[in-house]
């Protein structure tokens, strides 16, 4: 069995879900015009495949083979709409600006391929672990992002103003083919530094 | 049947009835604070059409106590008869909580009307107006000053178009381009018009479209104006006084 730091550490860089696996790539695209509905949407996707991984490593040994995969939907999709809910109750507006996509981390592979690759062959506190390690994985890329997107495109980090007065905003930064060109800077950024390259 | 089918049926049916109780539990317990948002929301953009600045300088959105002083303040609700355009007294509350049910003025009897008043004297007017768009139903407020011809504000705030598309009509570029048109012209109704692209230069009751969201613009044009039709009723009996 993999070790615990490997565990936490490896999908920051080595693997990281979206950057190595591009996976999530829609929310990474959809949500990080700021700062402030990327770090909730982060929170929310590392809570969800935190519970899910370990829910599903409870269940891995009595869970029917023929219908692993419906299982795990309904467990992701509950916990999701679990989150949705109380994004609702307590940060309204953010709730309101991140639409359609917390119900999108559903459909999230990160989430889907956590639960098959690892929580199904391990125990429930590695599993939770690795869930924790896939969301600061892909808390980090879309952070990043959302940092390079904000304060290019509004001048502004969380909401301060950072840039100097009269900074005129980038308004491809804003938009997503912005957005899309940052990420695919940032997997080529990361490829070559850890050389990382796809066979032929 | 096999012995295994049954295991596989019953695991699925624990596993749903698990998910369930934890769903409705959540929804359950949440319910009373997301109302209360969502009221608070209402409020706002009542305030918003009302042209009133609901946003702090840092930022900050106005809270619930500071929402409910310039309600107590300065708006009142009132309820007039679709029929005859004249204001219900003493409205019926138990007509008034079946048709709040109805989501568009269509089939209601009685329509709220929110009057805006600076030391006693009404000086705005506000009114929901709500109807289909492409694929859902978009709510809204209007509001129109004294002189009952210009618009001072219109704001779309709880709808399920397509996010980027339709769902553009609840962006502040989008609704600003309404104050100031004008809804009254020479003695009538003025249609107020979202218009497939650009709107000409200087037009008093055009606003250029959402692109992409054609659909939702004509449900706009069809559901505004049919609701200023409605509370026309009430206007021209004031207007000119």
């Amino acid at each position: 069995m993999a070790k615990t730091k490997d565990i936490l550490l490896d999908p920051l860089s080595d693997n990281n879900p979206i950057t190595i696996q591009i996976l999530g790539i829609c929310s990474a695209l959809a949500v990080t015009v700021k700062m402030e509905t990327s770090a909730v949407m982060c929170i929310a996707l590392t809570v969800v495949v935190m519970l899910s991984n370990f829910t599903m490593s409870l269940l891995r040994n009595i869970t029917p083979g023929r219908i692993r995969m419906i299982v795990e939907m309904a467990v992701i999709a509950s916990l999701v709409i679990v989150a949705d809910q109380f994004l609702r109750a307590y940060l309204f507006d953010v709730s309101r600006q991140l639409s359609v996509f917390v119900g999108l981390i559903i459909t999230n592979c990160i989430v889907m391929g956590r639960a098959e690759a690892f929580a199904m062959q391990n125990p429930p506190v590695p599993a939770l672990l690795d869930g924790l390690g896939n969301g600061m994985g892909y808390s980090a890329v879309l952070l990043t992002v959302a940092s390079i997107r904000e304060v290019l495109g509004s001048g502004t980090w969380f909401g301060y103003h950072v840039m100097p007065a009269g900074y005129q905003g980038n308004g491809l930064a804003l938009l997503a083919p912005g957005a899309f060109i940052i990420i695919g800077l940032l997997i080529w950024a990361q490829r070559t530094i850890i050389k990382k390259f796809e066979a032929d | 049947m096999r012995k295994d089918d049954i295991r596989v049926i019953v695991f699925a049916a624990v596993v749903c009835l698990i998910c369930s109780l934890v769903l409705s539990a959540t929804a359950q317990l949440l319910k009373d604070k997301q109302d209360e948002q969502v009221e608070l929301d209402r409020k706002l953009n009542v305030l918003k059409a009302f042209g009133v600045s609901v946003v702090h300088e840092d930022g900050r959105k106005l809270s619930k106590p500071e929402v409910d002083q310039y309600f107590t303040d300065h708006i009142s609700e009132v309820f007039i008869s679709k029929q005859t355009g004249e204001i219900v007294d003493s409205p019926d509350t138990s007509i008034i909580k079946k048709e709040q049910k109805e989501r568009t003025h269509e089939r209601r009897t009685l329509l709220p009307l929110y009057v805006w008043t600076d030391d006693g004297i009404p000086t705005k007017y506000a009114f929901p107006t709500s109807g289909m768009g492409l694929w859902s139903i978009v709510h809204g407020y209007l509001a129109i000053d004294r002189d009952l011809a210009t618009i001072i504000g219109v704001t779309f705030y709880k709808h399920g178009e397509t996010p980027g598309l339709g769902g553009e009509v609840s962006t502040d570029w989008f609704q600003n381009q309404f104050a100031g048109k004008k809804i009254f012209r020479d003695g009538g109704l003025q249609r107020i018009e979202v218009v497939k692209g650009s709107a000409p230069e200087g037009s008093d009751h055009q606003v250029d479209g959402m692109s992409g969201a054609t659909m939702t613009g004509n449900g706009l044009n069809t559901f505004i104006n049919r609701d200023l039709s409605y509370y026309e009723k009430y206007f021209s009996r004031i207007r000119g006084i």
